[in-house]
């Protein structure tokens, strides 16, 4: 019931229903790159550098060493989507867990864990990563953990306010009443219970870190070339920006369409899940 | 008020000491082969990685050189630069006012365009002004910002020549240079928070707006801009500039990136130098006075938010 009608909700939000859409679209792309990219993203043509945008079979232009620009831009979604997905899992896991054990215990074990929390807080969250990952050496690998661990304590935050609440509920009470062990209320009343947060912050989390992902690759701590990261792409481009500025354009604007969709689906499932959300 | 202040102080102990261990474990716990690449094109033999690793002191036991990167923390020592053989503060403390002024510089264009554009929205809510604000604001948010450094560098920099685009300016050649390649890298790095606060300042007011005693103002027949601006906005900006203090982070670590671009004197120029010279010591020092710095806005926040506002000490 209450599900069919947050649905309803969020259809009718128009840019919640857009952003569904491209990231759908995007998602295709991604699964089905070698076919449906016009050619390979790494072979080089180098007798047919800088086309511009347009040229026949190269819609998007060709970069400095006649790779196909959209070619690479489809094969780079999978590098996004894969990074922001890989990432958001490792925080919203080892968040919820932690979080919901420093709600549901309390006390010293509360303590320990909300120190924790706040350590990771007082890091600038891309300097931590920077540095972290400047020593383990770049790689789209170490990239993904770096960037999960240093995020988790955000979803921690969150889960343990909502189990502070449900603690106390009559439910939880009878669960324990009835001899239900601690684990077990956790994961079979209360993580279920608490799963709306967790679902609004994944969605905002996958933007942030592919936003993350491609300014790491483009500091060159990320993803290396010439894999066709979106944040590489715009490095690379960068030092030919006077000659071909849609060099750096497409894959800018591929981030920020990214980042839109995902956004606008989180502003619709936060509208659409949480009642307590006035309508604006 | 002093109660809260000495309990505020001191739950930031254990975050001092656990950010002094982080930095600490960044070389320490740093794998194997980071001091074969720190010697980088140096020959990287026996030797001369033993050598660094007692100039480093990685020989003794980590709680014993944990004591000892404490004792040099308390009197002010972050080691030596591997690169530049200078002792690795006194490299920041030279670079830091530097990015102070980048990152309070980008502070003020976010404040100078989200409050405005923040009380237009609410006060033309549904309207073209507040959609184009609105729409404004999801880009904002959006935009990578190395992204919009590079083009507005291609933009205002290369094609128009308006604006310098590498490094900082010196005030021995007047007020204006440094003014002028201040603009470019302030207004990439505030552009995100911009975004955010206007959107901030906008449900802000919208609240306050709804509130009996605007209504009274109005109902006095007060003219629009004197509720807007005298009932209003002093009551709808406190939470704006509880966040956009609490994002004083983010900037420090868009300043890194940002700094990179437009090649800013800063600690983040500094720091990803050091980087790509595998410099150690000089990684940990600029992680540390970063998170530092993080550390005391965020304090100095909340103890500014809790003199305005009472509640906020007891909650």
């Amino acid at each position: 019931m209450a599900n069919n009608r947050a649905l309803r909700k969020f259809g009718r939000n128009p840019l919640a229903v857009l952003g569904t859409v491209l990231i759908a679209v995007l998602v295709l792309a991604a699964l089905f790159a070698p076919w449906v990219a016009p050619h390979d993203p790494l072979t080089m043509d180098l007798l047919n550098p800088y086309l511009s945008p347009g040229s026949p079979g190269f819609l998007f232009g060709t970069d400095n060493f006649g790779r196909d620009i959209l070619s690479r831009l489809i094969y780079g979604s999978r590098i996004s989507l894969l990074i922001g997905i890989v990432v958001v899992s490792i925080a919203s896991f080892l968040g919820t867990i932690l979080g919901m054990v420093a709600g549901y215990f309390g006390g010293v074990v509360d303590d320990i864990i909300m120190r924790l929390v706040e350590i990771f807080y007082a890091f600038p969250f891309l300097i931590l990563a920077i540095a972290v990952i400047a020593l383990f050496g770049p790689s789209i690998f170490n990239l993904m953990w770096v960037l999960g661990l240093v995020s988790w304590p955000l979803y921690a935050r969150v889960i343990r306010a909502q189990v502070l609440s449900l603690r106390e509920t009559d439910y939880v009470e009878a669960a324990r009443a009835a001899g239900m062990g601690s684990w077990r209320i956790m994961f079979k009343h209360i993580l279920p219970n608490s799963l709306t947060p967790i679902i609004v912050m994944a969605t905002f989390g996958i933007p942030e870190a592919i936003l993350a992902s491609a300014a790491l690759g483009f500091l060159g701590l990320g993803v290396q070339p010439p894999t066709p990261e979106w944040g590489v792409m715009i490095s690379e481009g960068k030092d030919f920006i006077r000659r071909a500025p849609y060099l750096i354009t497409w894959p800018g604007i591929a981030i920020m369409i990214v980042v839109l969709s995902f956004n606008f689906v989180g502003d619709g499932l936060r509208d659409a899940l949480d009642p307590k959300q006035s309508d604006r | 008020m002093f109660n809260y202040l000495v309990r505020r102080l001191l739950t930031n102990i254990p975050v001092l000491l656990g950010i002094s261990f982080i930095t600490f474990t960044l070389v320490t716990f740093a794998p194997g082969d980071a001091i074969s690449l720190m010697l980088g094109s140096e020959t990287v033999n026996a030797a001369n990685v033993e050598r660094l690793r007692l100039e480093l002191g990685l020989d003794k036991p980590w709680y014993v050189q944990y004591a000892n990167y404490m004792k040099g923390l308390f009197q002010g020592d972050l080691g030596t630069s591997i690169t530049s053989q200078q002792p690795v503060a006194k490299q920041i403390f030279e670079r830091f006012p530097n990015t102070l002024v980048l990152t309070l510089s980008a502070m003020l264009v976010a404040l100078l365009i989200a409050i405005p554009a923040g009380i237009l929205s609410a006060a033309r809510r549904n309207r073209p002004e507040d959609y184009g604000a609105m729409f404004f604001s999801m880009l904002g948010v959006a935009m990578p910002n190395f992204w919009l450094g590079l083009i507005l560098i291609l933009f205002f920099g290369l094609e128009l020549r308006w604006l310098p685009i590498r490094g900082m300016g010196s005030l021995d050649e007047g007020f204006w240079d440094v003014i002028s390649h201040l603009i470019l890298p302030a207004f990439t790095l505030g552009t995100a928070l911009a975004a955010i606060l206007t959107r901030l300042t906008r449900n802000a007011m919208l609240d306050v707006l709804a509130e009996d005693y605007v209504r009274t103002a109005k109902a006095k027949g007060l003219k629009e801009r004197i509720v807007l601006y005298k009932h209003a906005l002093r009551n709808a900006i406190i939470p704006v500039l509880t966040t956009a203090g609490l994002q004083f982070g983010g900037l420090l670590g868009g300043a890194v990136i940002i700094e990179t671009i437009f090649s800013w004197p800063g600690l983040g120029l500094l720091s990803i130098n050091a980087i790509r010279q595998r410099d150690l010591p000089m990684i940990q020092g600029s992680v540390l006075v970063f998170a530092l710095c993080f550390m005391l806005v965020t304090l100095l926040v909340d103890v500014l938010y809790s003199a305005i506002d009472p509640r906020i000490r007891y909650g």
